[in-house]
């Protein structure tokens, strides 16, 4: 008898090229991608004059050292009081905002009550209206109250992650029930209940909640952008931008605004690859949706 | 009709519910305690989120008016529709809208397709170093959109940029940040921070379908490409529909690219996107305008992408 043929008939040959198409293809996409970032790398160790004078994609006198240390000495250190300020913004308001959006998901997926599907289709609502559309009627309604200037301005908003009760409630679904009957029927609060054993289920997910919405604010720059004149609150984005909106007054900002950036992106970048493993199963759960 | 896609979750429209006996025992056990769980959200929510819109939307139909001069009493005067006639007849206005559409139109299909691409490829069996190339192309989403711009700026510059220099040597000298070609130097910027996470997005999708499935498909003779088109990118629908309202999303919300390109291009005027026009509405202390033109933005967007949605649904692309 003669089976299968087909499955035999293909590797060597054709696959050959196949893999070599597909790695080129790969490499010419990954040289576009990191280009920048290379770029970025290498003009944070040049001084300003090399800045304009050698070619830009490769290295000049190697000052990286000179740079990093004007950078945290500018303005008495003002930008170390920004990283603080960023950190504070995103790493506080999306550990809060994680905690409220996976509590009101489970609340919304667990528990019966009138109105649950009418909160969730707010908050899928809300998925939809990005934050840079709430920032300036957050700005007017900040402004009619007198809160604007202030850390509360840019801090409060960042708590709210409606795309975090979607992801909750999405994953809490899978939670057995059994669980938490056995728990309940132990004499374990609801409370208890969620705190000990359905976060431990939920960890995926929140923790994809707390990056994605640790990213956004982060990245946030329109919103401190109308809130903030005091530059001390700043955020790192806003605080690069208005380096670099001086440069034409102080050029030597050209060079901080360089070593400012990439200083900047390395604990964001290190954050995502050591929460590898959490967020990319989380994110297989949001998406196919 | 809906395809079955990864987990077994539920959809965005047809969200997952106990059954009944599961619900009950919710409800006994519980009593009021959903409030506690709830609440903690839906009270900021509410004032962050919801209250701003209104706010705005308040603002936008008053006007504050002084009688007998500066010195006079301020008094607030329903307008009614007023702001809004003014937002739909400023040129500036309309033209950003109309700047954003065609940005969309062919932005947002090339960045998807990309993504698609890689997508495609990385799930087959022909690419090495997968997890590699999945960092390297997701990297960008992790950089802030200002240090993004700012790199790119650089890049397009006529004075600093070492890719200027290297195609004015093998052709005419490029102008990145020209009238005609700044539109597409932001939306460069936009396809290079975002494509990964589109991708990712797809790919997970992807993941999802059964080994077997592909196998099938193999062993009836079917190759890699033949495979992608018949079977992988009609299951992946949903997440390209997905990724298709975010993408919508981020072209009419635009903000960032323009305003830190614009610090070295004067071709981007102040109301070069709908967003940048409310902000610099908003800076001029027009306040009741800047209302106006942000609530008409965030009813826009919501309008456009949820319509892409249901359109999808009902042409059962997700």
């Amino acid at each position: 008898m003669t089976t299968t043929t087909a499955p035999v008939r293909r590797p060597t040959d054709e696959s050959q090229v196949s893999v070599g198409i597909a790695m080129v293809f790969l490499l010419l996409m990954a040289g576009y991608f990191l280009l920048p970032i290379y770029w970025l790398v290498v003009n944070a160790t040049k001084s300003q004059r090399d800045l304009v004078t050698t070619n830009g994609f490769w290295f000049g006198e190697f000052q990286l050292g000179q740079n990093l240390a004007d950078l945290f000495a500018r303005d008495d250190g003002v930008f170390l009081r920004w990283a603080l300020n960023s950190l504070l913004y995103a790493g506080l308001g999306a550990g809060i905002g994680t905690v409220l959006a996976a509590m009101a998901g489970y609340g919304i997926a667990k528990f019966d009550f009138r109105g649950r599907e009418l909160l969730f289709g707010f908050a899928l609502g809300g998925v939809l209206v990005p934050a840079t559309a709430l920032a300036l009627p957050l700005f007017l309604m900040f402004a009619g109250v007198g809160l604007t200037n202030t850390f509360w301005s840019v801090f409060l908003p960042s708590i709210v992650s409606p795309f975090g009760v979607y992801l909750s409630r999405v994953y809490s679904a899978t939670i057995p029930e059994e669980v938490l009957e056995a728990a309940r029927v132990d004499g374990a609060g609801e409370l208890r209940i969620f705190f000990t054993i359905s976060v431990r289920i939920l960890t995926p997910a929140l923790v994809t909640v707390f990056l994605f919405q640790f990213v956004a604010v982060w990245n946030n720059f329109l919103l401190p952008l109308v809130m903030l004149q005091d530059s001390t609150l700043y955020p790192l984005t806003y605080g690069l931008f208005s380096w670099q909106s001086q440069v034409s007054r102080y050029p030597e900002l050209q060079t901080l605004t360089i070593v400012g950036s990439l200083v900047s992106v390395i604990p964001l970048i290190i954050t995502f690859l050591g929460l590898q493993r959490f967020w990319r199963a989380g994110l297989t759960a949001g998406s196919g949706k | 009709m809906a395809v079955p896609v990864t987990a077994p979750q539920g959809s965005l429209t047809a969200a997952p519910a106990g059954s009944p006996p599961q619900r009950r025992a919710a409800r006994r056990a519980g009593g009021r305690i959903w409030l506690v769980f709830v609440l903690p959200f839906a009270v900021p929510f509410v004032a962050f989120y919801l209250a701003p819109i209104g706010y705005a939307i308040t603002q936008s139909l008053l006007r504050t008016e002084r009688s007998g001069g500066i010195f006079g009493r301020p008094r607030t005067v329903f307008t009614g529709l007023d702001q809004y006639a003014a937002v739909f007849s400023d040129p500036a206005f309309l033209s950003g809208v109309g700047r954003m559409l065609l940005f969309g139109v062919v932005q947002v299909p090339i960045m998807l397709a990309i993504a698609l691409a890689l997508a495609l490829v990385l799930d087959s069996a022909v690419a090495r170093l997968k997890k590699v190339f999945r960092i390297v192309f997701f990297l960008p989403y992790a950089i802030p959109g200002v240090v993004a711009a700012l790199m790119w700026a650089f890049l397009y510059s006529p004075q600093l940029s070492p890719i200027v220099n290297v195609l004015d040597a093998v052709g005419p000298r490029p102008d990145f940040l020209g009238s005609e070609a700044i539109l597409w130097s932001i939306a460069n910027v936009v396809t290079w921070t975002y494509t990964g996470y589109n991708m990712l997005i797809i790919f997970a999708a992807l993941q999802a379908i059964p080994q077997e499935l592909s196998e099938a498909a193999r062993s009836d003779g079917a190759g890699g490409i033949r495979t992608a088109w018949s079977i992988k990118i009609p299951i992946v629908r949903p997440a390209l529909v997905l990724t298709g309202v975010f993408s919508i999303i981020g072209t009419l919300q635009l903000f960032t690219e323009p305003v830190v390109l614009r610090l070295i291009s004067t071709n981007i005027t102040s109301g070069y996107t709908p967003n940048l026009l409310a902000f610099s509405i908003a800076s001029g202390n027009n306040y009741p305008l800047a209302a106006a033109t942000s609530v008409v933005l965030a009813m826009g967007t919501f309008v456009l992408s949820f319509g892409f949605f249901r359109l999808a649904q009902k042409r059962g692309w997700s």
